[in-house]
């Protein structure tokens, strides 16, 4: 893994990237093979250059669905002994090992990656005053910051983020994506505009169990990062992803904002929409405009956000990204072009593609879904 | 003794091909510096009264004046240049201190003008705003620590009372006795046109313009002129000052001569009496007396107002700032060194404070770093020249702007800095009424309205070619700055990189 080396761009740089995304999601909990995704975001090669690629599958890991699966690059032995080290004293692990992965060509370069099934000590929760999500957040951001050579990528409950440098069918077969089967998988290729070398780098990028994967180069970023560093995360990487990441974990799980209201922040509608709503949704949208004004997202930007038993697909509020949505029974689909949804499910009973500033989110258990 | 004899930095030039001795210049000149001359039958100019107003070549009908820099000079010295030892010359005289006003015109760096800003290319679109929204609109005022639901879910509306402006600029605070009747008329109207605001200063506020309070900010200063229950609640806001660009440090003193019959009802003081502001207010001799104040006015107006606390960008502003957003402002409001006054302490004027790019970037990291940058609001002045300036301010972190010189130069203003004086002959910064009238509120306002939507079609243009469309997203936005020309510690101050990294 290449980011030791002093020549190392990812996290020095902005790197704005062009992408492909696509997602999966069975509302009525119906697995979905790994295989579907990779076909899925394959046939979008092109929107990919072979700089990075990832997935985040939800459901996945039923025989351990209360642990955290930390899923962690270690750069050499002695970086992996002392994040576990780390680990060690903070959690309890229920299971460690190294994530199969399969020789592949068009991905080279792997450090050690390995996955912790793990539950935080009781009592080092209560001494740090929080809750077991904040907890965990900070030992993921502890390691990510301070032990060089660690890098932890996935840290959610029953779900996992697999992501490398490659094209990102290559990535998937890599790691034997087809062994897995969940109610949601989520698929990212990247098209950065620069060299990174480095894994980390690569999308979804996921904080505790939310992912996020984007497409597109937000005009609003140092204004957003800006404002979200204040508390308590630090944009080391430098991309769009990452701020939204952090921006929806603050504003669903510490400010307590709804999938639904954090749309209506990032990618609120225009005042002039405002002014001719009814009276009650004019009043909520001018508070949420000047309660969270710092968190709007502007630029071009597709989003699949994906959380413990939902995915939410958005698109920014000029809509100047492409994003298809489609549903076939009980499955919702969301992708860059049409064709990704074509490919695994040719006969679909809607599709359509969301307004700007829309969200389409599906949760486990509402077939309908809520639009 | 001739020493005291100055020779004019301007001469009156006139060509007598054109000069048709009408004797409009004569009658215009409140400073009496053209007359005609019976016996030789021509207009004759007396350069020593001038103080380059333009009063008079603007108004010439055949275009037969012109004033220029006179070419008399003192032996070059790269160290006592003529400004300096005619300064020596007028203190010897009078013993006093010098006078001068408008902002600091002296040679230090503009840092706008070391600044550059972004535009997109390829990987993300510029947004052409005469097709799509660009949104100007801002909002300024403190914000709750969480948001609050009712029974039902949804969330209440904790936000206390703010100002929302239509664009991200208001007139600075100039008082109804620095500045003329018609000069406050027009930037009443104005503010009330655009859905801005502007700032009474500390001057109180005239009965007529009480019907403009919604888009009026009401300023307490140290010498309370005109300050009671009725005015403070006329206001949208009422504002604190603390200090001014132009003069921290120091207080204020409006001359006897212009505190005439209605300045002298509005400030509530007696006809010909000087106004002397306080250089401190008398009730604040440290951060936890102007809480105290901050909470009076907002108990004299019910809660249902912001408070703006205006400081002087000085050396130590960040944590002077960190200090007043716990003091429960909810907008602070930064005056750079640039700024304006209509009568300041030379040496003071061009010698105290530092520049406003500077301070507004310490001061905002310094919130961000503390984590109380969403507790306030950030408004910059001194001096925001055009819409680039202030899209450059908003973009290292200021929320809005403050517009003093430039609304004045809408209203006539020719940048002579002679307002001490009293004999503004554009009608702005005088009492004398055959002066006032030549300012008229009907064009004046209409010209600040043409400036400001002038602007906001710029900045809509520059946000556009940046691929934002809304100036939130702007605020803060340091990458979308660069230096040019500057070293590492400006850049770092600054927080932006430089051109080609």
């Amino acid at each position: 893994m290449l980011r030791t080396r002093e020549d190392i761009l990812e996290g020095r740089l902005r790197i704005p990237s062009g992408c492909a995304i696509s997602g999966i999601f069975s509302k009525s909990g119906k697995p979905i093979g790994g295989e579907r995704i990779i076909k899925s975001i394959e046939v979008m090669h092109d929107r990919s250059n072979g700089l990075g690629g990832g997935f985040a599958c939800y459901g996945i890991y039923p025989q351990f669905p209360d642990h955290y699966a930390i899923h962690v690059f270690h750069d050499n032995l002695a970086s992996k002994r002392e994040c576990e080290d780390f680990l060690l004293k903070n959690f309890d692990i229920a299971s460690m090992s190294e994530i199969p992965t399969r020789l592949t060509s068009g991905v080279t370069d792997a450090p050690l990656i390995w996955r912790y099934f793990a539950e935080p000590l009781r009592h080092r929760v209560v001494e740090d005053f929080c809750d077991e999500d904040e907890f965990v957040a900070r030992r993921v951001t502890h390691i990510n910051a301070r032990i060089d050579g660690s890098y932890v990528f996935s840290s959610g409950k029953n779900m996992g983020v697999f992501k490398a440098i490659g094209f990102p069918e290559d990535v998937g077969r890599f790691y034997r994506l087809e062994d897995y089967e969940g109610y949601c998988m989520i698929a990212h290729g990247r098209y950065p505009t620069n060299t990174p070398g480095w894994w980390g780098g690569a999308h979804p990028f996921a904080l505790l169990s939310s992912s996020v994967v984007h497409n597109g180069e937000i005009s609003s970023y140092d204004a957003n990062r800006r404002s979200i560093e204040p508390y308590g995360y630090s944009c080391s990487l430098q991309t769009d992803t990452e701020v939204i990441a952090y921006i929806y974990d603050y504003l669903t799980r510490r400010v307590g904002l709804s999938q639904r209201e954090f749309a209506d922040v990032v990618a609120a509608p225009f005042w002039s929409a405002i002014a001719d709503m009814p009276k009650d949704r004019r009043e909520y949208y001018e508070y949420i405009r000047a309660m969270f004004s710092n968190f709007l997202i502007t630029g071009p930007f597709s989003i699949i956000v994906g959380f413990e038993g939902g995915m939410m697909a958005l698109n920014d509020r000029l809509k100047l990204r492409s994003m298809v949505c489609a549903e076939r029974g009980d499955t919702l689909y969301a992708a860059s072009e049409e064709c990704a949804i074509r490919v695994v499910e040719p006969e679909l009973d809607r599709v359509w593609a969301p307004a700007g500033g829309e969200p389409v989110i599906a949760t486990l258990g509402r077939p309908g879904g809520e639009r | 003794m001739p020493i005291n004899y100055i020779y004019p930095d301007y001469e009156i030039e006139r060509d007598y091909d054109k000069c048709i001795n009408c004797r409009v210049c004569e009658r215009q000149c409140a400073n009496e510096a053209h007359a005609y001359n019976e016996r030789r039958g021509k207009m004759l100019a007396d350069s020593s009264k001038c103080v380059n107003c333009h009063r008079c070549v603007s108004l010439c009908p055949t275009r037969a004046l012109k004033i220029v820099r006179t070419a008399h000079t003192f032996r070059e010295n790269a160290n006592w240049n003529g400004q300096l030892i005619n300064e020596i010359y007028k203190q010897c005289d009078s013993g006093g201190v010098l006078l001068s006003s408008m902002g600091n015109p002296r040679e230090y760096p503009i840092y706008f003008d070391r600044l550059l800003l972004n535009a997109s290319q390829v990987t993300n679109p510029s947004i052409d705003p005469l097709r799509e929204p660009m949104e100007t609109r801002v909002s300024l005022g403190a914000k709750p620590d969480r948001i609050e639901r009712g029974a039902d879910g949804r969330m209440v509306n904790n936000l206390p009372p703010r100002l929302n402006l239509s664009m991200p600029a208001m007139f600075s605070a100039m008082s109804f006795g620095s500045i003329s009747y018609n000069a406050h008329e027009s930037l009443a109207r104005a503010a009330t046109e655009l859905g801005i605001y502007y700032n009474t200063g500390e001057g109180g506020l005239h009965e007529d313009f009480y019907r403009y309070g919604p888009n009026t900010i009401v300023q307490v200063a140290s010498g309370r002129f005109g300050v009671h229950g009725e005015y403070l609640n006329a206001g949208a806001a009422v504002e604190i000052k603390m200090g001014q660009g132009a003069k921290p440090g120091i207080g204020g003193h409006l001359p006897g001569k212009k505190i005439v019959g209605e300045v002298s009802r509005t400030r509530m003081i007696p006809v010909g009496s000087d106004a002397i502001s306080p250089a401190p207010h008398h009730d604040i001799y440290s951060i936890e007396d102007l809480r105290q104040l901050v909470f009076s006015l907002k108990e004299a107006t019910a809660y249902t107002k912001p408070v703006i606390v205006k400081i002087a960008a000085v050396h130590n502003v960040a944590a002077i700032a960190s200090g007043i957003a716990r003091s429960g402002a909810d907008i602070i409001a930064i005056d750079g060194y640039r700024g304006g006054t209509g009568a300041a302490p030379t040496r003071i004027r061009d010698n105290v404070g530092i520049p406003i790019e500077l301070a507004l970037a310490a001061v905002d990291t310094r919130l961000r770093d503390e984590r109380i940058r969403d507790r306030v609001s950030l408004v910059a002045g001194g001096s925001i020249r055009s819409s680039a300036d202030l899209v450059k301010a908003v973009a290292l972190g200021a929320d809005a702007c403050y517009i003093g010189t430039a609304a004045v130069l809408a209203l006539g203003c020719h940048l002579c800095r002679s307002c001490q004086e009293g004999k503004c002959n554009w009608g702005i910064a005088t009492q004398v009424p055959e002066l006032v009238k030549r300012l008229n509120p009907n064009v004046g306002y209409r010209r600040l309205v043409n400036l400001m939507n002038a602007w906001n079609h710029e900045i809509k243009e520059i946000m556009g070619g940046m691929g934002i469309n809304s100036i939130e997203s702007l605020r803060g936005n340091r990458l979308m700055l660069r230096g040019v020309g500057l070293n590492e510690k400006e850049l770092s101050i600054l927080g932006v990189k430089h051109a080609g990294e």
